[in-house]
């Protein structure tokens, strides 16, 4: 077979197309994550930054596209895997069965993906596209104008002045209906029980895990799945608690105080 | 392991019957009483089969050979482990000592859809010869034997290689695994030779042969949750698969870059 059969059409080559998608797919929610965790910061944070990704323009596509043949690839390799594991097991199943080593968050990977990609329309649904949530959504809200610049890691996302998209207000408003957060902590508690597999075995299709350090490699993707499970408990969660109040002078304040915001919003 | 002891067990032994490959299969229960404790699990079958042919029954059909724990040929899946209790052990090296007393013993044949069952506990397991066939040798001619340090080979990398050559091909890692994958018995194959210098040549057709027949004959994927190297009666471990994994993937980009010799088609115009 070529190179593109033997990745595409064979056990190893399907595996292998599914540890670099969920390898591309990791790298992007913790980066999501981290971004997203401004939301504790002013509203100049993650509104700048949010004005940033959507100026990005062609960049914003790409990267965009890139995710989606990510999700597209790693959900095909999942189906085309697993529709050939069954027909390989047979119809006769076993009068007894004992797991003898399999994890339970690996015993769990087919629907935990499952529930994680509805997650994932939803999500955009909410947050990208406003078709969930309307009344909450960005371009229904009072614009943002930036109190100071916002600067990370040396680049310039907005200057002071500029009148951007109130995500933050977005945000706050989104995750103060409980049932909008629960579902968002529950999907996101399973993505990290997902990862908790995934992407230990990831190391392992690829062929760089072995018995002197698997212990160590363990240890560490628990701690990042136990990371980016607090991260993502922690922004629902301190919202709908309460802990986490939105600032003064944004929308969400002002909405959440009862004060009706259709005129633009003042600014100190 | 249960001491040696003395006190004779009786059980109940609860049995997947089936006539034929075509036909469908039945669970049955067959008391075994009175049993030596330090019988063999297969020995314990041999009595039982012995008592269904005095009144006349169809003995259960299992396939057995060496009974010493290192032909492959036992094939039993034993109260839902592949091999039964214990870790590291074949069934035919499985003690009655290892069961309660008055318990009742599951067992069934390997299954898998590449593993079809012949008769009761039998079933066909000629698929790895078919995946060995595809490339789990060397073609070389060895001639007679060279002196034992022409060819150097590092003790931890001989180490590695009998590891691997520990595989006794009885397909309990098939048996054991819910894809019913068989890539801890082609990864054992795969790495046995090629860790070891004779093993160079054919490195990459090698696992590119053996993994496209394992596919071909419809064994399942590895969801890496490594129940076949806790079921394997030999201990291979699962770091095999991940060799193999790398291995495909180096032999796969190689074979797509690599020149081609005029004879077989390539070469300039």
């Amino acid at each position: 077979m070529s190179l593109i059969g033997n990745l595409f059409f064979s056990s190893i080559g399907r595996k292998f197309i599914m540890a670099i998608t969920g390898l591309v797919l990791v790298g992007f929610v913790f980066g999501h994550l981290v971004g997203n965790l401004q939301i504790f910061l002013p509203p100049d944070h993650i509104n700048g930054y949010a004005h940033f990704l959507q100026d990005l323009g062609p960049a914003l596509w790409l990267v965009r596209i890139v995710l989606l043949v990510c999700v597209a690839l790693h959900i095909w390799a999942a189906v085309a895997l697993t529709l050939e594991s069954k027909a390989a097991r047979g119809p006769n199943q076993y009068g007894v069965h004992k797991w003898l080593h399999a994890t339970w968050a690996s015993r769990a990977m087919r629907w935990t993906g499952v529930i994680v990609f509805f997650f994932i329309l939803y999500h955009l649904a909410h947050f990208t596209l406003g078709v969930a949530g309307q009344e909450t959504f960005k371009t229904q809200l009072p614009e943002w104008t930036m109190q100071h610049d916002a600067k990370e890691l040396g680049i310039t996302l907005a200057k002071k002045g500029e009148v951007v998209h109130d995500v933050y207000s977005m945000v706050f408003l989104g995750f103060q209906n409980p049932v909008v957060s629960l579902f968002y902590i529950i999907a996101t508690t399973l993505l990290s029980i997902h990862l908790l597999h995934g992407v230990e075995s990831l190391f392992q299709t690829i062929g760089w895990r072995n018995g002197s350090w698997s212990a160590f490699l363990r240890k560490v993707v628990t701690g990042l799945c136990i990371l980016y499970f607090l991260g993502n408990l922690v922004i629902p969660g301190a919202i709908l608690a309460g802990i986490a109040k939105p600032a003064e002078g944004t929308a969400a304040a002002k909405i959440t105080a009862g004060t009706p915001v259709t005129a633009p919003a003042a600014h100190n | 392991m249960v001491a040696e002891t003395s006190k004779n067990i009786s059980v109940t032994i609860r049995v997947w019957r089936q006539p034929a490959a075509d036909q469908p299969g039945k669970f049955v229960d067959y008391p075994a009483k009175d049993l030596n404790p330090n019988m063999s699990l297969l020995e314990m079958l041999d009595v039982v089969n012995d008592q269904l042919e005095r009144i006349g029954e169809d003995p259960i059909a299992f396939a057995h050979d060496c009974r010493e724990g290192i032909c492959g040929t036992c094939s039993l899946v034993i109260d839902g482990k592949p091999h039964g209790p214990h870790h590291g052990v074949a069934s035919c090296q499985t003690y009655m000592r290892s069961f309660e007393d008055n318990s009742i013993i599951t067992i069934e044949p390997f299954r898998a859809k590449s593993f079809p069952i012949v008769k009761d506990l039998i079933s066909d397991r000629s698929a790895f010869d078919a995946i060995q066939q595809a490339g789990g040798f060397i073609s070389i001619r060895t001639g007679s034997a060279q002196d034992a340090n022409a060819t150097p080979i590092p003790k931890d990398i001989a180490d590695l290689a009998m590891d691997a050559a520990q595989c006794i091909g009885c397909g309990a890692c098939v048996a054991a695994c819910k894809n019913a994958s068989a890539m801890l018995f082609v990864s054992a194959k795969v790495s046995q030779l090629g860790l070891l210098p004779q093993g160079q040549p054919e490195r990459d057709t090698r696992v590119l042969n053996m993994v496209a027949k394992m596919d071909e004959l419809g064994f399942g994927n590895c969801t890496n949750q490594y129940e076949c190297s806790a079921a394997c009666p030999k201990l291979i471990s699962h770091d095999f698969i991940a060799r193999m994994n790398r291995d495909y993937l180096a032999a796969s980009f190689r074979t797509a870059f690599k020149p081609k010799p005029a004879a077989s088609g390539g070469g300039g115009a």
